[in-house]
C-alpha cells in the first residue's frame, strides 16, 4: 500500500507553518466553501465522510458533532485534546508543529458547524515550540480575519484559546481536560452528563484529537467521497501513522487505515541492525502488545479489535529481541502508577499494587506467585475503574504474561538487567552502560 | 430515598418506574439510584463515597453491580434506574461479588490497620464492610505508603491521611453542603490527600459533619479524639440548646459525662446536620456549676438546704407579691418558660415578664403577640427550599440560625429560589446562598422595607414566597411593623427567626408582658377565661393591667417600683444597656436567682436556686417554624431540678396551687389549651426611625457571631480558636478614606476599642463589629447599640498595645 500525504504532504515545504506558505497550497479554501454552507450539512458531510476520532477510542466524528443540542441557548464549546502524553504517541505534536494551520483551519470549520464561538486548544505544556506554533497560526488566522467577529464577511464570530496544561497525563482524558480547563484539578467527570450536553462551563462541547481536527479541512475541500476511498468500510480514510522504536528510520507517514504493520515496518527502513522484532505495539502503551504473527495485519480499528488489541493512536511502537519485557511492562506500570489521578480506587491501588510487585521481577526478586496474582488484580482494574486510565493500567501485563510468560518465571531470580543486556537496547550511538 | 416531606400532591405527581433486583421487581420513583432501590428490599451494597445527600462522585467503586444490557459493572451509587431495569448486586451475581471484594482488597492495601487506636474502630463502615464483603486474608505483602499523622486541617479537625480512603464526602460536604471549599483532594495517585491550601485551614462552621460522615477515621475532633470507644458509649436522642434552627442530635455518653454529641438525622429539620457549636460546645454541661441552693446572710451568699432556700424566696416574693418582675432566659424549655408564666400570675399575681433578654422594643411585643405567639407551623425548612425568593430581614442566617443558612444554600444551589438580604453588609454567607444585597442603614431597614424595588416586590407576591425576619428587628423603629405590613400586602409567609432555641416557646408559653398562652391577650375575657380555667384560678385573679417588659421592667426594678426580681437563665450582660441591668440587678429590693452556673446575677441575689441543664431533665425545644422539638433526659439519676420544679416548690412554700409542675403534667395542660382562635392584639403601624450620624460617624452593624463569647460556649478551646477572627468590618472606601489603617479605634458613646481592620462589602458609612466576642462587645466596650453612630480614629500599631 502507498503512502497517501494529506496533512504530511507539503511537510518538506519550510514554510509550511507560516499563513502564507499553508495559503500557498490552498490553506483556508475549505473555510470559504465551509462557510457558504449551511452548518448542519457540514456535519453531514463529516457524518458521511465516516471520519473516527484520531485520539485513541475512534469515536464516529460526525456522529459527536451531532450530539450537540441545537437551539438551546446555551454558549457551545470546541475543545481541541493536544495533550498528547500516551507513551508511544507522536503524532499530534509534529502535526501541531508542520502544519498548525490545518488545525486551525479545522478548528474555524468544526466550530462553525457546531455553532461554538470559542474554541479552545488544550495543549500539553512539555512542548512550549509546539504551543508557539499554534499560538502563531491563530494570530496569524485572526490578523487574516479567519479568527475573530464576522468571519469572511459571514456573521459567524470565533474565539481560539490556546491554553497549556501543567502536566498530567489524565488530562488527556476529555472531561479531566474540561476540569483542568475551567481552573479545577484535572481528575474525569461523572457521566452523564456527557460533554456534548453538559462539558465545558457546563455547556455542550465537542472535545476532538488534533489529528481528527486536522482532516476536517481536507473533508470539506475535497468531499465525503473522496475520504472513503481510502481505509475500509468501518476504519474510512488515512491516519498520521507515527513508528518508533528499533527501527532504522523512525517517523511520521501517513497511509491509508489497512496498511499493515510489516508495510509501515519497510516504510521505516527495516528493524535496527536487522534484528528480530520481539513484540509491538499498535497504539500507544494502553493498548495490548503484538507480536510477528500479527505483522500482516490490516492496521484498522476493527482487525486491531479482531486481534484482541486496539489501534489507539496509531502510533506503533517496535521492540527488537534486545529488550527485556519485564522492564518494559515495569516501566510502563511506573507511568500508570505516577500519571493515576486517584480518584478511584482500583487505579489508585492497583497500579500501586502491581508496580510494587513488577519492581521485584525487574530486578530478579519477582514472587512465582506473583505472576498469576498480578494478572489476578489486572483483571480488577479493568473493567471496574472510573476511567480509561485504570483500564489502559490493566493492559501491558495481560498481554506480555501471554507472549513472554517464560521471561517473567525468569525474573524471579535473574535481574532483567541480567537477562538482557539494557545497552543492547539503546538508540543512541556508541551508548555503554 | 430524599422522598422526604414532598407534601401528598407532589408525591402522586412522581412518575414511577419498575427495576427488578435480584430478582424481585419493585416500583420506585423515577431518578432513584441503583443503590438507593437495593436498600428499598433490603440490600445493602457496600459503600464509602456515596452518601445521599452528596451529589454522587462514583470515585470509591465499592458499590459495583450488574446492569443487564452493560458490559462492565457499574457503580450503584451513581447508575439511575429506568423503566424496565435488572440489577444483580452482590446477592445475586458473582461478578458484583468479585468485584466488590477486589475494590475492598484495594481499600485495605494503603490502609494503616491501626483499630485498636483508631477512633471509629466499632462503628467505621471500612472494618464493617471489610468483614462484610473482604477477603479474609490480605495478598498484600508489599510497603504501605506512609503520610505523618495527624495533621490539623484547623483547629478542631485533625485527619490521619493514611486512613483516608478518598471518597470525598468531607471535600464535597464542604464544596456542597457548607459553601466552604476550603478542604481538597490534592496530589496524583496513591499520594492522593485530603488537605488544605497552607494558608487557609478548613475555616467552616460546620467542619464537625466532616468527621462523622468520613467512612473511616481519617477526620477526627481535637475535642474527641482519643476519649472513648463507642461501644462503652451510651447514646440518647436530644435536641440542641444551642440556637434556634432545633437540630436533632445524639448525645453520647460514658458514665457521667458527655462525650460527644452528633448531628442526628431529621429529613424535616436538620437533615443529617449540624453546626459546630451545637456539636462542640457542652464541657460547659459540666463544668463550673452551681451546687447547692444559697442564701444571703449578712451581705454574704452562703449555702443552704433547700428547705432553707425555699422558704426564704417564699417569703421574699411573697413580701413584693404583684410588685415582682420575672425574667426568663431565652433558653429554657417550653414547659420551664410556661412554669414562669403560671409563676408569674398565679403565685405572684405580676404580669411583669419578659423573655428577652437582649434588645427589645414594645412594637416588637406587640408584632410577636399579633403575627407570631401561638401560631401553628406553616413556614418550614421545606417551604424554604421550595420557595420562588425568599428575604431576609435583620438576620445573619449562618451566624444566627446555621441550619437555616444551610437550608437557604440548598435551596440555591437547587436554582429554585432567589435570596435576597435586607442589610448592610454582602457578607460570605450571603455569598454561599446566592444572595443579593439590599442595602440599608442598620436601623433604617424598615424604609427599604417600604421602598422595596418593584421586582422584588413582585416576586414576594408569587405563591410560596417568604419572608424570614431575626430577633434585631427589635432595634430597628419600625422595623417589626414594616416587615407585618410587608408580608400582608404581598401575600407572603412571614417567619421570625430568634437565635436563641428557647424564645419561640418561650413566646408561645406567655412569658410577656400581657399574653397569656398560646397568643391570648391578657385583657381579652375569653382568652382569660380560657386560661383561668387551665390553671385552676377565677379569671379574676389573673392581673388586670398590662405589666412592664424589656427595659422599662428592668428601670421599674431599679426604681424601686418593683420589690423582687425573679430570674432564670438570664446573663446579665445580654441586655443592651449594661448601666440599666446592673443597676436592676443591685438596686431590687428582693433577688431569686435560678442558675445553672454563677453569674453575677447569682453574685447579686437573695436567694439562689440551682437548676438542671438540659442533659438533667427532659422538654420541649420550638424552632424558629414554631415545631415542638421534644428530647428527653440523658442522666435519669441527676439530683438538679428542672426551673419549673423549683418554682412549683417555691409556690408551695408560698401556699399557692399551682397546677403540674412535671414535663408531662405542664405538656397536657399546656395542650389543653389549644389553639387560639381569638383576638391576638393590634399589629403594630410605627413610622420607620431614621439612622443618623455626624459627617464623621458610621453606623454600627452588629450580631452575635456563631462562636463568640456566649457562656455556654465555655471550656472548649478547639472550637473557641476556631471562631472568625475579630475585627472592624468597613468598606474599602471607607478604609481608604482612612488611609488604609491596619487597626482603628472605634469610639461609642460609653467607650471605646482597638480593632484590627478587616475590609468587606460593607455598605459606606457603615462599620461592622461583633456583638459579644473575645475581645469585643459592643454593649460593654462601647456603651452602644446597633443603629448607634461610632466614631473611627486610625490607630499606630504600638499605639493599640495596652489599650
Ligand atoms: C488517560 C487518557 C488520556 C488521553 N489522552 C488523550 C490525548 O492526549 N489526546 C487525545 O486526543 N485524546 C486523549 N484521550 C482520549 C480522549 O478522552 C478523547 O476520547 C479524545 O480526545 C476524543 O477525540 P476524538 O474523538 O477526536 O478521538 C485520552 C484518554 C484517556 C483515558
Ligand atoms: S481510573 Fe480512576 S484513578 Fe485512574 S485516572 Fe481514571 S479516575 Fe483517576
Ligand atoms: S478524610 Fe474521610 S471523608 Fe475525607 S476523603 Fe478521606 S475517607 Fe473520605
Ligand atoms: S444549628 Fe443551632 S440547633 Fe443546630 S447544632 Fe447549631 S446551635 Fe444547635
Ligand atoms: S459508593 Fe459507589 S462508587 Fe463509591
Amino acid at each position: 500500500m502507498t503512502l497517501t500525504p494529506v496533512i504530511t504532504e507539503h511537510w518538506d515545504s519550510p514554510d509550511l507553518y507560516t499563513l502564507e506558505g499553508y495559503r500557498r497550497f490552498g490553506g483556508y479554501g475549505a473555510l470559504a466553501s465551509a462557510l457558504k454552507q449551511d452548518p448542519d450539512s457540514i456535519i453531514s458531510v463529516v457524518k458521511d465522510s465516516g471520519l473516527r476520532g484520531r485520539g485513541g477510542a475512534g469515536f464516529p466524528t460526525g456522529m459527536k458533532w451531532g450530539f450537540v443540542p441545537q437551539n438551546d441557548f446555551k454558549p457551545h464549546y470546541l475543545v481541541v485534546n493536544a495533550d498528547e502524553s500516551e507513551p508511544g504517541a507522536c503524532k499530534d505534536i509534529p502535526i501541531m508543529m508542520a502544519n498548525p494551520h490545518a488545525l486551525v483551519e479545522g478548528v474555524i470549520i468544526a466550530s462553525y458547524a457546531i455553532r461554538a464561538s470559542h474554541a479552545f486548544i488544550y495543549i500539553r505544556g512539555e512542548v512550549p515550540n509546539a504551543l508557539r506554533k499554534v499560538a502563531n497560526a491563530v494570530e496569524q488566522a485572526r490578523a487574516a480575519g479567519f479568527v475573530g467577529n464576522n468571519i469572511l464577511g459571514t456573521d459567524f464570530s470565533l474565539d481560539i484559546v490556546v491554553h497549556a496544561g501543567a502536566g498530567a497525563y489524565i488530562c488527556g482524558e476529555e472531561t479531566a481536560l474540561l476540569d483542568s480547563l475551567e481552573g479545577y484539578r484535572g481528575q474525569p467527570r461523572l457521566k452523564p452528563p456527557f460533554p456534548a450536553v453538559a462539558g465545558l462551563y457546563a455547556s455542550p462541547t465537542v472535545i476532538n484529537n488534533v489529528e481528527t481536527i486536522a482532516n476536517i479541512p481536507y473533508i470539506i475541500e475535497r468531499g465525503a467521497a473522496w475520504l472513503r476511498q481510502f481505509g475500509t468500510e468501518k476504519s474510512p480514510g488515512f491516519k498520521v501513522f507515527a513508528v518508533s522504536g528499533h527501527v532504522n528510520r523512525p517517523g511520521i507517514f501517513e497511509a491509508p487505515l489497512g496498511i499493515t504493520m510489516r508495510e509501515l515496518l519497510d516504510y521505516a527502513g527495516g528493524m535496527r541492525d536487522g534484528r528480530k522484532l520481539k513484540f509491538w505495539i499498535p497504539g500507544g502503551s494502553s493498548v495490548p502488545m503484538l507480536v510477528e504473527e500479527h505483522l500482516d495485519l490490516p492496521l484498522t480499528y476493527e482487525d486491531m479489535a479482531g486481534a484482541g488489541t486496539m489501534l489507539g493512536t496509531g502510533t506503533p511502537m517496535v521492540f527488537d529481541e534486545t529488550v527485556s519485557v519485564v522492564k518494559a511492562v515495569t516501566r510502563w506500570l511506573e507511568f500508570y502508577k505516577h500519571e493515576s489521578c486517584g480518584k478511584c480506587t482500583p487505579c489508585r491501588e492497583g497500579t500501586y499494587w502491581i508496580t510494587g510487585m513488577l519492581e521485584r521481577f525487574e530486578h530478579g526478586h519477582g514472587q512465582e506467585a506473583d505472576v498469576e496474582k498480578i494478572a489476578h488484580v489486572c483483571t480488577q482494574i479493568a473493567g471496574r475503574s472510573f476511567c480509561a486510565l485504570g483500564d489502559a493500567a490493566a493492559t501491558p501485563y495481560p498481554a506480555a504474561l501471554k507472549y513472554f510468560r517464560d521471561e517473567f518465571l525468569a525474573a524471579t531470580h535473574t535481574s532483567a538487567d541480567e537477562q538482557f543486556d539494557p545497552v543492547a537496547s539503546y538508540l543512541f550511538a556508541g551508548a555503554t552502560r | 430515598m430524599t422522598m422526604t416531606s414532598n407534601n401528598g400532591s407532589d408525591l402522586a405527581a412522581v412518575e414511577m418506574v419498575s427495576v427488578t433486583v435480584d430478582g424481585v421487581t419493585i416500583e420506585v420513583p423515577r431518578g432513584t439510584l441503583a443503590i438507593r432501590a437495593a436498600e428499598l428490599l433490603g440490600v445493602e451494597i457496600p459503600r464509602f463515597c456515596d452518601h445521599p445527600l452528596l451529589d454522587p462522585v462514583a470515585a470509591c467503586r465499592a458499590c459495583l453491580i450488574e446492569v443487564e444490557g452493560m458490559p462492565k459493572p457499574q457503580p450503584a451509587c451513581a447508575q439511575v434506574v429506568s423503566d424496565g431495569m435488572h440489577i444483580r448486586t452482590q446477592v445475586s451475581s458473582p461478578v458484583a461479588r468479585e468485584a466488590q471484594e477486589g475494590v475492598l482488597e484495594f481499600l485495605l492495601l494503603n490502609h494503616p490497620l491501626d483499630c485498636p487506636v483508631c477512633d471509629k474502630g466499632g462503628e467505621c463502615p471500612l472494618q464493617n464492610q471489610a468483614m462484610s464483603v473482604g477477603r479474609p486474608q490480605t495478598r498484600f505483602d508489599g510497603e504501605k505508603r506512609v503520610f505523618d499523622k495527624p495533621i490539623n486541617v484547623s483547629a478542631e479537625i485533625l485527619l490521619d491521611r493514611e486512613r483516608c480512603v478518598s471518597c470525598a464526602r468531607c471535600t464535597r460536604f464542604a464544596d456542597q453542603i457548607a459553601g466552604d471549599p476550603m478542604l481538597e483532594l490534592l496530589e496524583r495517585g496513591a499520594k492522593q490527600q485530603v488537605g488544605t491550601a497552607a494558608d487557609q485551614p478548613f475555616d467552616s462552621y460546620f467542619s464537625g459533619n466532616t468527621v462523622q460522615i468520613c467512612p473511616v477515621g481519617a477526620l477526627t475532633s481535637a475535642a474527641y479524639r482519643f476519649r472513648a470507644r463507642p461501644f462503652d458509649l451510651v447514646s440518647v436522642p436530644t435536641t440542641c440548646e444551642h440556637c434556634a434552627s432545633g437540630c436533632s442530635l445524639r448525645t453520647d455518653y460514658r458514665r457521667d459525662t458527655v462525650t460527644r454529641r452528633l448531628a442526628w438525622a431529621d429529613p424535616e429539620v436538620n437533615e443529617e446536620w449540624n453546626c459546630d457549636k451545637g456539636r462542640f460546645a457542652f464541657p460547659y454541661l459540666r463544668e463550673g456549676r452551681i451546687t447547692s441552693p444559697m442564701i444571703r446572710e449578712a451581705g454574704e451568699l452562703r449555702p443552704a438546704s433547700w428547705p432553707e432556700a425555699l422558704d426564704a424566696a417564699a417569703r421574699g416574693l411573697a413580701a413584693a407579691g404583684s410588685s415582682t418582675g420575672v425574667l426568663v432566659g431565652g433558653r429554657s424549655t417550653v414547659e420551664d418558660a410556661y412554669a414562669y408564666a403560671r409563676f408569674a400570675r398565679v403565685a405572684l399575681g405580676s404580669d411583669n415578664i419578659d423573655f428577652r433578654v437582649r434588645e427589645s422594643s414594645s412594637e416588637e411585643a406587640a408584632f410577636l403577640a399579633a403575627v407570631i405567639a401561638g401560631t401553628p407551623v406553616t413556614t418550614t425548612y421545606e417551604s424554604l427550599e421550595q420557595a420562588p425568593i425568599v428575604m431576609t430581614v435583620a438576620l445573619e442566617p449562618e451566624d444566627e440560625s446555621p441550619i437555616v443558612f444551610l437550608r437557604l444554600r440548598k435551596a440555591a444551589r437547587s436554582g429554585r429560589t432567589r435570596i435576597v438580604n435586607v442589610g448592610a453588609v454582602a457578607t460570605k454567607g450571603l455569598t454561599k446562598v446566592r444572595g443579593e444585597l439590599l442595602a440599608a442603614l442598620p436601623g433604617a431597614e424598615a424604609q427599604v422595607l417600604q421602598m422595596l424595588p418593584a421586582d422584588i416586590r413582585r416576586a414576594l407576591g408569587q405563591p410560596g414566597a417568604v419572608i424570614l425576619v431575626g430577633e434585631r428587628i427589635a432595634s430597628v423603629v419600625g422595623g417589626p411593623s414594616a416587615v407585618a405590613a410587608l408580608a400582608t400586602e404581598t401575600g407572603a409567609s412571614l417567619a421570625w427567626v430568634p437565635r436563641r432555641a428557647g424564645e419561640r416557646g418561650a413566646l408561645d408559653a406567655g412569658a410577656l408582658a400581657g399574653l397569656l398562652p398560646g397568643g391570648r391577650q391578657l385583657v381579652d375575657p375569653s382568652a382569660r377565661k380560657q386560661v383561668a380555667a387551665a390553671w385552676g384560678i377565677d379569671a379574676s385573679e389573673l392581673p388586670t393591667g398590662v405589666g412592664f417588659a424589656g427595659e422599662n421592667l428592668l428601670a421599674a426594678a431599679r426604681d424601686g417600683v418593683l420589690g423582687a426580681l425573679v430570674s432564670g437563665g438570664v446573663e446579665l450582660g445580654d441586655y443592651p444597656d449594661h448601666a440599666l441591668a446592673a443597676a436592676a440587678f443591685t438596686g431590687v429590693g428582693f433577688l431569686v436567682s435560678l442558675e445553672h452556673h454563677h453569674s453575677a446575677i447569682t453574685e447579686q441575689a437573695d436567694v439562689v436556686f440551682p437548676v438542671a441543664v438540659v442533659t438533667e431533665k427532659s422538654g420541649t425545644f420550638l424552632d424558629w417554624e414554631g415545631r415542638p422539638r421534644p428530647f428527653g433526659q440523658v442522666f435519669r439519676d441527676s439530683l438538679y431540678e428542672s426551673d419549673a420544679r423549683v418554682l412549683g416548690m417555691i409556690a408551695t412554700t408560698m401556699e399557692r396551687r399551682l397546677g403540674p409542675s412535671d414535663v408531662a403534667g405542664i405538656r397536657r395542660e399546656h395542650a389543653g389549651l389549644g389553639l387560639w382562635e381569638g383576638f391576638r392584639g393590634q399589629v403594630p403601624d410605627r413610622v420607620p426611625g431614621f439612622t443618623m450620624m455626624g459627617e464623621h460617624q458610621f453606623a454600627l452593624a452588629s450580631w452575635r457571631a456563631l462562636i463568640d463569647a456566649g457562656v455556654m460556649q465555655e471550656g472548649e478551646p478547639f472550637l473557641a480558636a476556631t471562631a472568625r477572627q475579630v475585627g472592624v468590618w468597613m468598606s474599602a472606601r471607607t478604609a481608604a478614606s482612612l488611609d488604609h489603617p491596619s487597626q482603628v479605634r472605634v469610639i461609642g458613646p460609653g467607650g471605646s476599642i482597638v480593632l484590627p481592620v478587616q475590609v468587606a462589602e460593607v455598605i459606606d458609612k457603615v462599620v461592622v463589629l461583633p456583638m459579644n466576642s473575645p475581645g469585643c462587645s459592643i454593649y460593654r466596650d462601647l456603651g452602644a447599640r446597633v443603629g448607634d453612630a461610632v466614631g473611627l480614629v486610625t490607630v499606630k500599631r504600638h499605639e493599640g498595645e495596652g489599650s
